[in-house]
Parts: structure tokens; C-alpha cells; sequence
């Protein structure tokens, strides 16, 4: 069965199979992106603008900051988590995790 | 392709919803079935009803719309009585207690830890008292705002109530208006001091004369496409038409419609009215209001007032807000009392409504700088109300830092909020009361501290705005806040700048204490705040704006979006009780 993925309350969540998993406020820690032109972008997540799903990986854009230098940006497609077992669990990133922006491969 | 939110809208949306979640109540809140969980929410705001965040689940927020703010004799005890029978949650709040009520920047009133359960008898309570928390939320008409002592006021062209109050009766639960493609906000003012802040709203009627054929008509001049959120603020577009009162409900319906039909439905981020104004212009906007929308031929715009308005302007003079005693146009008085964040306690709010009857007429009002008005009191009645108890904490002539603070409801139980809100905008106030002056001659100075993006505190019309951020603080992530000065309203409206970024929250008292030294220092002989930072670049303020550690103490540095309620004494998510039962007992967990 395909997951069901989607952004709810003007982008404060992003919901896996109906469940709201990942939330605004974090700092996400960024690689090879172009948000700003930090090495590794500090980046505040303020609000999520479009969520899809790959076979195994929940990607999100997001709306945000760099707090290292102040850029303001909507970012690429970076994980949020994976779909992982049997039973299709979703698992998340940690928000220490360094994630990369990836090409959007749909299911 | 719609959203997911169109699409639930087109299966079930408006009155309907009603049936549903009566039936919810009936048989539990886990009687939702877990995959129709995310569009029965986003449903139930329609009804007044948002759920809480992670760490709440089973509890809402629940908003009840009053019409300019108007609360009318005896509702004020209902209001009371509900939140203190159903608004208790599983832990209580240090500054407000258990139970207590929002008064909100739209005029509103909002409970919180509401069960899904308890929504029926709230209803027929709520409605058996003139009172409903219809379309107080979600996608259509929102609560109607205006100058909240329109009809009692000494300084108004046209009384705006009962425009205001017949848009309210035409637009809630009417179909044709019930599913637009986001919210729309609505300002009718008829005072000559700006109080209703029609600029920030989609829709705002202002005071304006016109000459028709030979007879001057007293009546509305109209602009479009304002609002705050989302770094996309926006004064509202004059579109070049006088309305007179007669015929607001069809202007007001025809751009509703206008809006219904042409605003974008496949992007929320874009559905504002304010993107389409963006994207149309003004001019076209009117030519299709007038060619698709209305059956008569639109006036050009009036004669406004706007070069008299006073409202938020920093001018010290007039109406910057409605605290104090103040003379009606029927020679009683009204009394607008401070409250500080616009949060009151339950038992508060009782005794306030035992007052407004005792005092007032029973009438009870509700500001959009979140504070209360009891009005209606006959002159021998005011040194005895101004002598009652409760005037000390909520008090008609509070120092201006009190007196000037606004916040939205923040991490405590709001999704979108970076940070907590309202309990570190009490300890910012109470310091700065203690440990800063202004020149004597500024009895008024506002500080609107908003969680996030959406405005909700409108931080960027104020003296000192202040928005929700992160920053690293030794490394370690803590709450922050970008703060912006020199917005306002007034005849040349103008939006904050934002001056200094990502400030540390304990930092934020001590750079604005050393600006306002400063200003105090160097300020040109009756030279106002405003006037102060609008004669400074942004380098010189930011210079004079130094974030600073003084003896201010922020319980709320850490990551407070990641605790199940910031004042739990076990905060851990994983304490939560949530999600409860009707009676606020954990259920058990799927696994």
C-alpha cells in the first residue's frame, strides 16, 4: 500500500499514513545544498512547502533560514525519514542528521 | 491539482460538519478512524474547533467569534463559566492557572485543552446565550473586527456595529459563501482614529463622504489584499469604490464571491486575496467586481479620514488604543482595562462580568490589542468600579510596557510556532516595567511578539517587533527572536524593519532597554519613538539595538516545540497523557 504523505496547518506538519510526524521549529543541519552558501547551512525550518515519497524516502521542501548567516530560502528536496520493515513504519531523521538535498524520484 | 485540503473541503464541508462531529462527541474522540484523522481536523475548523499539537492529541483549541468584539450583557458569565468547567487540561500553566481565556487580535475568545466530548453541551450552552463558534476558523468568513467602541464612541463619522454586526448574521452559514479557497478577514470602522486597522485585513470598509447627486452620503470607502503572514505583508489596495452602508453586504458579498471564484485553490501558500490584488492590480479588480459581482453601478472612491487617524500611530495623542477612562457620545463612560497578553484567568473573568453588570450595562468588549472594555458606566458609578480589586491587575492606567505588549499563543499550543510566547512576553513586560524608563511624554510604546511567520501577534505594526527564531547560543540551539522597529498604522501606514536577527531571547530585554536609552538621550525635544527610528538608518539602529544579558531570567531558552506542554514538570514528550479519554484519562496505546 502506497504512504500517504501530506502537509497540514499551513505547513507546520508533515503527515505520514495520516500521523504527524515531523514539525517546524527544527534545526536541520544541510550538505551540498543551496540555501546559502554556508559549507553547512544552520537551517531553521519554518514552514514545509511540499512533502513526496520515493519507494523507501519521505522528502520535503521547506521553507526557512540558515541561522549561521541569515539567508532565507526554500530548500531542495532533503529526507525527513524513511520507510522502513514490514510494516512500513516511518523513521525519522534525527535533527542532528546532516541531510543532502536529493533529485525527487516518484513512486 | 487541488490540495488535499480542496479535497476534503469538496467532500464535506460548512454546516455539515456540524452532523459529524456531534457524532464524533457521541462516541469518542478515538472513535476517529485514524486515516480520516487529518481531514476531519482540518474540518472541525470550520467549527471553531483546532487540534492541539503533538503532545496534546484528543485536546482543541476552540475559538468563539464576537463580531467587533462585542460581548453582549450576560455572555461574559457563560464565557467564564465554559472555561472553567471545560477549558482545564492535564497541567497547568505558572502565570495563568488552570483555566482561562484568550482574547485574541480579531476580537475573539480562545479556550484551550477543550475535549472533543464536552463540544456538545459547550454548543448548546454557547448558543443558547447568542453566542457560536462558527467559521471562527478555516476557510471563510472569519470574525468581523472594527473599532471596538463603535456606536458608543465620541470620535466616529458612522456608526460601523450594526454594518458590521449585518455582515456578521448575512455571511456566517450562508452556502454560496461558506468554501473559499482560504480564510477571509474583514475590518468595518467607522470611528475617524483607524481603530478597526482595516489596512492588515482582506477586506476593509473605511470611513469615508461622498457627494451624490448633490447630497453628501456618509459611508465606506473600500481596499483589498492586506494582511501580515508569511513575510508577505501587505497594506491593503484602495480599489477606488464608496459604499454606502446600505449596500455593504452586496459589495462585501460581491468581493467574497470575486474571491471564491478567482483565488487560487492549488497553492495555499498563494490563495490570499492579497496574491490575487498582487497579481490583478487594483483596477481589475474593481472592473470584475463591477462586471460579475454587483448589480449596480459602484461609486468612485469618497473623501476618507485617514489624516486624522491616531490608532497605533506612536503619536501619543488620540486613541492609541482604548485602555483608560473615556467619555461615550451618551455622556457614560467606558473603561478599557489592560490585559497583559490578552490571557485571563477564569475566575477573572467571572468576576469581571460581575462588574460590567454591577458598573456597566453588563456589556463587555473586546480590543484587537487584546485587552477589554467595560463600557456603558454612568458617571457616579466610576470611582467605585476604578476602586474594585480586580482593576490592579487588569488596570485602566498600567505602565506602557504592560500596557503595549502583545502575543500569540506561541509553542505552548500552537503547530506553527517556533517559540514559546506568551509567558516569556509577561517576564519581558514586568522587566522592562522594572528596569526601564521612557520619557514621560510616551504613555504608550508596543511590543508585539509573535511565535512564527503568520503574524498572528501583527509584530509588524508595532514600536518593537519581535518574531519568532533559533540562533546557537554557546553551540547549543536556543529560542531567538528577529527583532524589527518603526512599524505602525496611521494615515501612512508603514511595516516594520527588521534591524537585528536572530537575537538570543534572554539578550532581547537588554537591547531594547539600550535603545531606549539611547532614544532617550538623544531624542530632539518632543521628538516621539517613531519619529526617533524613522530619522535612523538601519546600520545606526542596529548599533543603538545591542542585545545584552542582564538580570533577565528565560526559563524557555531550550527547544520548547519539543515538550508535550512547556510547563509540565516532566515536560518529556514521552510524559504526555495524551491522548485522553472524556474524563482526561490516558487511553491505552495501538501497540
Amino acid at each position: 500500500m502506497p504512504t500517504a504523505v501530506r502537509i497540514l496547518d499551513d505547513g507546520a506538519w508533515i503527515s505520514v499514513d495520516d500521523e504527524r510526524v515531523v514539525s517546524v521549529s527544527e534545526l536541520w543541519r544541510l550538505t551540498d545544498h543551496d540555501v546559502c552558501n554556508c559549507t553547512t547551512a544552520d537551517f531553521l525550518i519554518e514552514g514545509f512547502v511540499e512533502v513526496d515519497v520515493t519507494e523507501t524516502t519521505i522528502l520535503a521542501r521547506a521553507a526557512g533560514q540558515c541561522v549561521t548567516c541569515g539567508a532565507s530560502a526554500v530548500s531542495g528536496w532533503l529526507p525527513v525519514g524513511r520507510i522502513v520493515g514490514p510494516d512500513r513504519r516511518f523513521a525519522p531523521l534525527s535533527s542532528g542528521d546532516v541531510r543532502t538535498p536529493q533529485r525527487r524520484r516518484r513512486q | 491539482m487541488p490540495t488535499d485540503v480542496e479535497r476534503w473541503k469538496d467532500e464535506v464541508y460548512g454546516e455539515e460538519i456540524r452532523e459529524h462531529l456531534m457524532e464524533f462527541a457521541e462516541t469518542g474522540w478515538e472513535s476517529i478512524p485514524e486515516d480520516e484523522q487529518d481531514a476531519w481536523f482540518e474540518r472541525f475548523k470550520w467549527w471553531g474547533l483546532y487540534h492541539q499539537r503533538a503532545g496534546q492529541e484528543s485536546y482543541f483549541m476552540m475559538r468563539i467569534g464576537t463580531p467587533n468584539g462585542v460581548i453582549e450583557p450576560g455572555q461574559l458569565e457563560v464565557i467564564g463559566e465554559i472555561a472553567e468547567e471545560y477549558a482545564t487540561g492535564p497541567a497547568e500553566n505558572p502565570e495563568f492557572g488552570g483555566a482561562y481565556c484568550d482574547w485574541t487580535t480579531r476580537q475573539s475568545i480562545q479556550l484551550h485543552w477543550i475535549k472533543l466530548e464536552d463540544v456538545p453541551e459547550i454548543f448548546e450552552k454557547l448558543e443558547d446565550n447568542g453566542l457560536s463558534t462558527q467559521q471562527a476558523c478555516g476557510d471563510s468568513w472569519r470574525n468581523i473586527v472594527g473599532c471596538p467602541v463603535a456606536g458608543k464612541d465620541k470620535h466616529e463619522l458612522i456608526d460601523a456595529w450594526p454594518i458590521a454586526r449585518d455582515l456578521h448574521d448575512t455571511f456566517k452559514g450562508d452556502e454560496d459563501h461558506t468554501n473559499l479557497p482560504r480564510k477571509w478577514k474583514v475590518s468595518v470602522t467607522g470611528c475617524t482614529e483607524g481603530c478597526g486597522q482595516g489596512d492588515i485585513n482582506d477586506l476593509a470598509l473605511e470611513p469615508a463622504r461622498k457627494e451624490i447627486e448633490g447630497e453628501e452620503v456618509t459611508g465606506f470607502n473600500v481596499r483589498v489584499g492586506g494582511g501580515l503572514s508569511r513575510k508577505e505583508p501587505r497594506l491593503a489596495r484602495d480599489i477606488d469604490v464608496f459604499v454606502r452602508p446600505e449596500k455593504a453586504d452586496e459589495v462585501a458579498g460581491g468581493l467574497s464571491a470575486l474571491f471564491r471564484e478567482h483565488g487560487d485553490r492549488e497553492n495555499r501558500y498563494n490563495a490570499r486575496i492579497k496574491f490575487l490584488v498582487d497579481e490583478w492590480g487594483a483596477e481589475k479588480i474593481r472592473s470584475t467586481l463591477q462586471e460579475d459581482f454587483v448589480d449596480f453601478d459602484l461609486h468612485t472612491a469618497g473623501e476618507d479620514l485617514r489624516e486624522e487617524y491616531t490608532y497605533n500611530t506612536g503619536i501619543q495623542e488620540g486613541h492609541n488604543d482604548h485602555v483608560g477612562v473615556h467619555e461615550q457620545v451618551d455622556g457614560n463612560y467606558y473603561v478599557g482595562l489592560n490585559v497583559l497578553v490578552g490571557r485571563m484567568g477564569a475566575a477573572d473573568v467571572l468576576e469581571l462580568a460581575d462588574l460590567a453588570e454591577e458598573y456597566g450595562s453588563g456589556e463587555v468588549r473586546l480590543t484587537q490589542r487584546q485587552n477589554v472594555i467595560v463600557t456603558d458606566v454612568p458617571e457616579e458609578n466610576l470611582d467605585e468600579l476604578l476602586d474594585e480589586p480586580l482593576l490592579d491587575e487588569y488596570s485602566p492606567d498600567p505602565s506602557p510596557f504592560m500596557r503595549g505588549s502583545i502575543a500569540c499563543t506561541g509553542t505552548e499550543f500552537c503547530s506553527l510556532s517556533i517559540v514559546e510566547t506568551k509567558n516569556r512576553q509577561v517576564r519581558y513586560a514586568r522587566w522592562l516595567k522594572e528596569n526601564v524608563e521612557l520619557p514621560d511624554d510616551h504613555e504608550e510604546f508596543h511590543i508585539h511578539l509573535s511565535g512564527c511567520t503568520a503574524s498572528c501577534a501583527q509584530p509588524q505594526i508595532a514600536d518593537v517587533s519581535l518574531r519568532g527564531m533559533k540562533t546557537r547560543k554557546n553551540g547549543d540551539p536556543v529560542e531567538a527572536f528577529d527583532v524589527g522597529l518603526g512599524g505602525g498604522l496611521g494615515e501612512d501606514p508603514r511595516f516594520a524593519d527588521w534591524i537585528a536577527m536572530r537575537v538570543p531571547a534572554d539578550e532581547v530585554p537588554g537591547a531594547i532597554a539600550n535603545l531606549i536609552e539611547t532614544f532617550a538621550e538623544r531624542r530632539a525635544n518632543g521628538e516621539t519613538f517613531r519619529e526617533f527610528v524613522a530619522d535612523h538608518d538601519e546600520e545606526e539602529l542596529a548599533d543603538l539595538l545591542e542585545p545584552e544579558e542582564t538580570d533577565y531570567e528565560d526559563p524557555y531558552m531550550h527547544n520548547t516545540k519539543k515538550t508535550w506542554y512547556p510547563y509540565a514538570e516532566d515536560d518529556d514528550m514521552d510524559a504526555s497523557p495524551a491522548p485522553t479519554d472524556s474524563q482526561g484519562d490516558p487511553l491505552p496505546a495501538d501497540d
